[in-house]
């Protein structure tokens, strides 16, 4: 099932139980998947048009009148070019507005660069209060919709719209606020979030035949980053790889630098390398811009074999 | 009531001097161009408790251009939701009356504003709101002429219109001057009232905004339309500074500036002469 049918059904789902639950987007109900439930809730969905804006003010203004509204777009137009807006009339304003980002980074394929956003975590991480979550699978998806609903305040989900291979299982249970650990290891910690998750699983089942012991730990909500889960494998195994479908300016790779800024631990970063996205499918994006399984590989050798000296 | 409002105005207005001189600095041009609205909003048109100031149902004002937030203190300072004492406080550190609106700190301020633009969106979907919620409370809202330079006025219009918000009663602030010169010369928003209409708003002139009379006639104009489907624009034609002859003469640098004691117990004091 895709990312964005589920997000659509637990929406619905939302909207039954809850009647202060309203949605916005901004001509792009049928790409985010929520094109079907104006059927259902004709009263509470809203199309503003192409006026993105417009719809997170709005959305304040609803969420002062007491009201849960989601917002959705694609990242670059739910995150950049309403940076302003997210700041002072939903964050600033103590709002309780719910973004929904679909396409980040490189998913956004055909669209091109313009549609491609490297930046929307950095973009948004340095403003106050707000929550960025990024879900990696159906499971963690379901498991995270209601909690975000109930949170009081602002939070940014960055969504991709595909269907995932899955990473967690029925047992999951999950926390908003804690980095989920998939995989025990002691030579390297890799902190991953996004599409790249079950990659580095397989990486690190990889490097096992090496003699490489990863850590495996998906950061699922990189603000406020689970610093303790970060500091403890971190020091646990001396190392550290960042994985992420971003540049590696201003995202994971600098939230989890920031919680180890007091540590003498190398880090060492994958992703987008400080540059804007190009048009191509996926599997041609990850091999042009050098972000495929085999890259995370050598990354997560080179990383690892730093930290044992050889 | 007539007598009764002009009163009050006047009061607003001395007290709204005395803010901001208290500091000696601060927007004063634009705060004393939307004396008389205030007056009217807080005295006659609104429905609100002063002791409630966050009942559920009431009428709300969202000032979007936030910069005339001193003069919103002074008007909800004398309608009783905070002692008048707390004015001398603006813009110092720590103080609940910050320089542009924020409904965390302030009560009786229904929305954060600052950001230009931003805050007549948000009065749109606080009057979505009130429509959702069926609790038949009017949204009113005040945006300034240089402030309709903004794209997201009109994107927020267009949606108004389009959603037949009939429950929101809007007000441009139209005193023709900006920070950096006359409204005309920067970038001209005229024909403004053809603009609303065209936008699918019903529009009401009002040719002197500073005459409390012709205000307040026209926010009952406006208010008699209430379920006619459209949303409400009443241009106010007013004078930045106006009641200060100091920051009149000033023209376009009374947006912000510094506002010496002296000049301002004279201005107060020729006010209260006056009444």
């Amino acid at each position: 099932m895709q990312m964005r049918e589920i997000y659509a059904e637990c929406l619905g789902e939302l909207m039954k139980q809850d009647r202060r639950l309203v949605l916005l987007d901004a001509d792009l109900g049928k790409a985010c998947g929520t094109l079907g439930l104006r059927e259902r809730f004709p009263d509470r969905i809203f199309d503003c048009g192409i006026a993105e804006q417009n719809m997170a003010s709005i959305a304040a203004g609803l969420a002062s009148y007491g009201f849960t509204p989601w917002i959705e777009s694609f990242t670059p137009f739910a995150t950049r070019r309403i940076c302003d807006q997210i700041a002072i009339s939903i964050c600033y304003a103590g709002q309780n507005v719910k973004i929904v980002g679909t396409d980040p980074g490189i998913t956004a394929e055909l669209n091109g660069g313009t549609h491609m956003s490297m930046e929307d975590i950095g973009v948004l991480r340095s403003i106050p209060g707000i929550v960025i979550f990024e879900p990696v699978d159906e499971i963690q998806l379901r498991a995270a919709m209601p909690v975000l609903q109930e949170y009081p305040c602002a939070i940014y989900m960055r969504l991709v719209r595909g269907e995932q291979l899955p990473v967690f299982g029925p047992d999951y249970r999950f926390d908003l606020f804690r980095a989920d650990s998939l995989r025990e290891g002691t030579d390297l910690s890799i902190f991953v979030s996004g599409i790249f998750t079950r990659d580095c699983l397989d990486v690190a089942g990889e490097l096992a035949e090496e003699g490489i012991s990863c850590e495996v730990i998906n950061v699922h909500t990189i603000k406020p980053i689970d610093r303790q889960t970060v500091l403890e494998s971190a020091r646990k195994t001396g190392a550290v790889l960042t994985v992420e479908n971003h540049n590696i300016v201003g995202g994971l790779h600098a939230a989890v630098l920031e919680a180890l800024s007091q540590e003498r631990i190398p880090v060492s970063a994958f992703g987008v390398q400080d540059r804007f996205g190009e048009v191509g499918r996926l599997g041609e994006l990850r091999s042009a811009m050098h972000l495929t399984k085999e890259d995370i590989k050598k990354a997560a050798r080179n990383a690892a074999c730093r930290n044992k000296g050889a | 009531m007539n007598q009764n409002l002009k009163a009050i105005a006047r009061e607003i207005r001395c007290d709204t001097i005395a803010e901001i001189a208290h500091l000696g600095v601060g927007h004063i041009g634009g705060c004393l161009s939307v004396i008389e609205l205030l007056t009217v909003l807080y005295f006659d048109a609104m429905r609100i408790d002063p002791k409630h100031p966050d009942q559920a149902g009431r009428d709300r004002f969202i000032c979007s251009k936030g910069h005339a937030g001193p003069a919103v203190y002074a008007a909800l300072a004398n309608r009783g939701f905070f002692d008048k004492s707390v004015l001398l406080t603006l813009n110092q550190c720590g103080t609940d009356l910050p320089s542009h609106c924020d409904s965390r700190r302030t009560p009786g301020i229904d929305m954060t504003t600052g950001s230009l633009g931003q805050g007549f969106s948000c009065a749109v979907g606080a009057a979505l709101g009130s429509k959702l919620s069926g609790d038949g409370a009017t949204i009113y809202t005040l945006i300034g002429d240089g402030e309709s330079q903004e794209g997201q006025i009109w994107e927020a219009a267009m949606f108004a219109a389009a959603k037949r918000l009939d429950n929101l009663i809007a007000f441009t602030d139209f005193n023709g001057l900006q920070i950096d010169g006359p409204v005309a010369e920067i970038n001209d928003i005229g024909p403004l009232g053809a603009k609303w209409e065209a936008f699918g708003w019903d529009v009401i002139e009002v040719p002197d905004g500073n005459e409390i009379e012709l205000v307040r006639t026209a926010v009952k104009q406006a208010q008699a339309k209430h379920q006619n489907g459209k949303p409400k624009m009443v241009i106010l034609h007013t004078k930045k500074g106006c009641g200060m002859k100091w920051a009149e003469e000033l023209g376009a640098a009374n947006h912000n500036t510094r506002v010496p004691a002296e000049i301002a117990e004279e201005a107060i004091r020729l006010l209260r002469q006056e009444g």
